[in-house]
């Protein structure tokens, strides 16, 4: 059970005690959550935090999810595609389906709170059972800046119909006759993926993964996808090995919803084969402890996403103190100040300068390091989130 | 989000001519509560859009230099925006655009006052409470204060020199200096003025 008062050591200071006092406005009041997962994903992992902390604070928080069919989980994969930019074709057939799921789950939900939150496209149809008083908030947690149309129109016809929308990113705000709200992602401090590690833990976990400790380590936490550009990563540790003697962690799960993952991996490998130097570590999803320790490991981290919707494995690391070089790509730029909390870059070339720069400036990369934590404890911190949503329904009570 | 972006200078200077004001305090006055810690190269949005986006470092130093609390309302401040933009483009023969960069996204924002039930009877107790307190109240009452309240200071001024009769450091804090940037720092530097006070009255 997580409490917000262990948070007092890691947050800025007054945080917990502000947040306590803008709660009191909405004490009492019940906000209902309701997504598709309970596993898995940054979603579920923030939604967990986020309940917790709502109800350890005097808010009645429920989380729900919904269930469905294969058809319809197929149906939501082809949206989530569609939304973010790639060609699918959805039948009418599709959309019927994913119509009826909504309608399934509607009469087996309750609804009864001040405030509905739908997370992403899957539950979007819900507010078509709309009965209660509540205020109904659409989140969505993925970037729709350059959504198929078709797709978007179907969506755009329950959204409208919300109280308000939220999104990650500005660029993410859409046509809507509806109030946007930015909420940032943010990351949990104390959960494992993030709390501190002794040295021990760090060197029995990195043991476990048969990675040495003798190099100075790059290290890129993420899906095996073309968009991360694994293969970019590889060209640029070669690019940087000439000058300094360094390994190269590759450490994600694989895309199991993406049928070019398994493609990327062998390419991945093939590029790596024959550099004893180059770690490629395929990882469970809730492989958290291993991320943290990598990430506490390692000299210098790579984000070098070529597309990106926030890219919290920044944040991640900037809160272990890493110095970050990440592509310029959605949130990464906004979680990277350049020069002052990390280095965005836009090439294969860019991206070996910086770990040049860096490895030769040792004092750069403690400075960065210390500033970048600094920023991720102000601005993508939990407790954050947990203000941004008191303040939300704040603003949806007042307006009523 | 207001839902309207800009991709050139232009885009840029006709929006603000049309955004509410609470988009225009969003992206210059409220700039402190948004970078407690650490900012961009300018204090307001505007000007580091167009250093960092647009790459036009001439806009950016000529909006950069603006201070929010130097006009006696917002109109005024976007009246001043919109003229530089304006006579910066009259100067050009092309409109710089965003090529690589992101376009400038239009937010807005509302302050939500919250009471945090802190009282200070003293120099001694208000120096104490402001070292521990978040940084939005120290944007809400030293600079915060001065626009809602059409004031030339902000509430700790005001306090320290009516209540307190400390007139020379009233003066000091209400001069510290806005581009400091970022509330932390203001903090820093109200406590370091408070404590040669106290300093001096525990010599005395």
């Amino acid at each position: 059970m997580s409490h917000l008062d262990d948070y007092r050591e890691v947050v800025p200071k007054g945080t917990v005690d502000f947040l306590k006092c803008l709660a009191e406005r909405v004490k009492g009041r019940k906000i209902l959550h309701i997504n598709s997962t309970k596993l898995g994903g940054g979603v579920a992992e923030m939604l967990r935090s986020d309940v917790l902390l709502l109800q350890d604070i005097g808010i009645e928080a429920e989380w729900q999810i919904i269930s469905g069919t294969e058809e319809f989980f197929n149906v939501t994969k082809c949206f989530h595609n569609a939304l973010q930019g790639q060609d699918q074709h959805l039948s009418q057939q599709m959309l019927e389906a994913y119509w009826e799921v909504n309608k399934e789950n509607a009469r087996r939900l309750s609804f009864d709170a001040d405030y509905v939150v739908i997370h992403d496209p899957q539950p979007a149809a819900l507010i078509e059972s709309r009965l209660t008083q509540g205020k109904w908030v659409w989140r969505c947690h993925i970037d729709i800046s350059r959504p198929q149309w078709k797709v978007w129109s179907f969506l755009k016809q329950f959204v409208v119909h919300y109280n308000a929308a939220i999104f990650s990113l500005p660029r993410f705000a859409q046509r809507l006759p509806i109030p946007q709200f930015l909420i940032y992602p943010s990351i949990d401090p104390l959960s494992d993926k993030n709390r501190d590690l002794s040295p021990q833990e760090q060197s029995r976990i990195l043991s476990r993964l048969n990675v040495p400790t003798d190099k100075p380590m790059l290290l890129q936490v993420s899906r095996f996808d073309r968009f991360k550009d694994p293969l970019g990563v590889i060209q640029t540790y070669r690019l940087v090995k000439k000058h300094h003697d360094l390994q190269l962690v590759l450490a994600g799960g694989e895309a199991t919803d993406d049928p070019e993952g398994k493609t990327v991996l062998s390419e991945v490998r093939e590029a790596a084969r024959e550099d004893p130097d180059i770690h490629i570590l395929l990882l469970p999803a809730d492989a958290n402890l291993e991320i943290n320790a990598l990430q506490r490991s390692a000299t210098i981290v790579l984000q070098k996403s070529l597309r990106e919707g926030f890219g919290l494995t920044v944040a991640e690391a900037m809160w272990k103190g890493k110095p970050v070089i990440g592509g310029s790509a959605g949130g990464i730029t906004v979680q990277i100040v350049y020069g002052v909390t990390g280095f965005t870059v836009n090439s294969v070339e860019g991206a070996a300068f910086r770990i040049h720069h860096l490895l030769d400036n040792p004092e750069v990369m403690t400075k960065i390091g210390e500033d970048g934590k600094e920023y991720v404890r102000q601005n993508f911190l939990i407790t954050r989130n947990l203000g941004d949503w008191l303040a939300l329904m704040n603003y949806l009570g007042r307006t009523s | 989000m207001v839902g309207r972006s800009a991709r050139d200078e232009q885009q840029l200077l006709e929006t603000i001519e049309e955004i509410p004001l609470d988009s225009l305090s969003y992206h210059t006055q409220s700039f402190f509560l948004r970078h407690k810690y650490i900012a961009g190269p300018y204090p307001n949005d505007f000007a580091t859009w167009a250093a960092i986006q647009v790459r036009d470092r001439v806009l950016g130093e000529k909006l950069g230099i603006l201070n929010p609390y130097d006009f006696e309302n917002l109109e005024a401040l976007r009246t001043e925006i919109v003229n530089i933009i304006d006579e910066h483009l009259s100067q050009l023969q092309i409109i710089p655009q965003v090529i690589y960069g992101e376009p400038f996204h239009f937010m807005q924002s509302r302050i939500i006052e919250v009471p945090t039930g802190l009282e200070a009877r003293s120099l001694a107790e208000f120096r104490k409470i402001l070292a521990t307190v978040d940084a939005s109240v120290i944007y809400y009452h030293n600079f915060e204060a001065i626009l809602r309240l059409g004031r030339k200071v902000g509430d700790f001024a005001l306090w320290i020199e009516e209540q307190l009769n400390l007139p020379e450091l009233a003066q000091k804090i209400s001069r510290i200096d806005f581009y400091m940037i970022s509330l932390e720092s203001v903090r820093h530097q109200i406590i370091k003025l408070c404590d040669e006070v106290l300093e001096k009255e525990t010599r005395r």
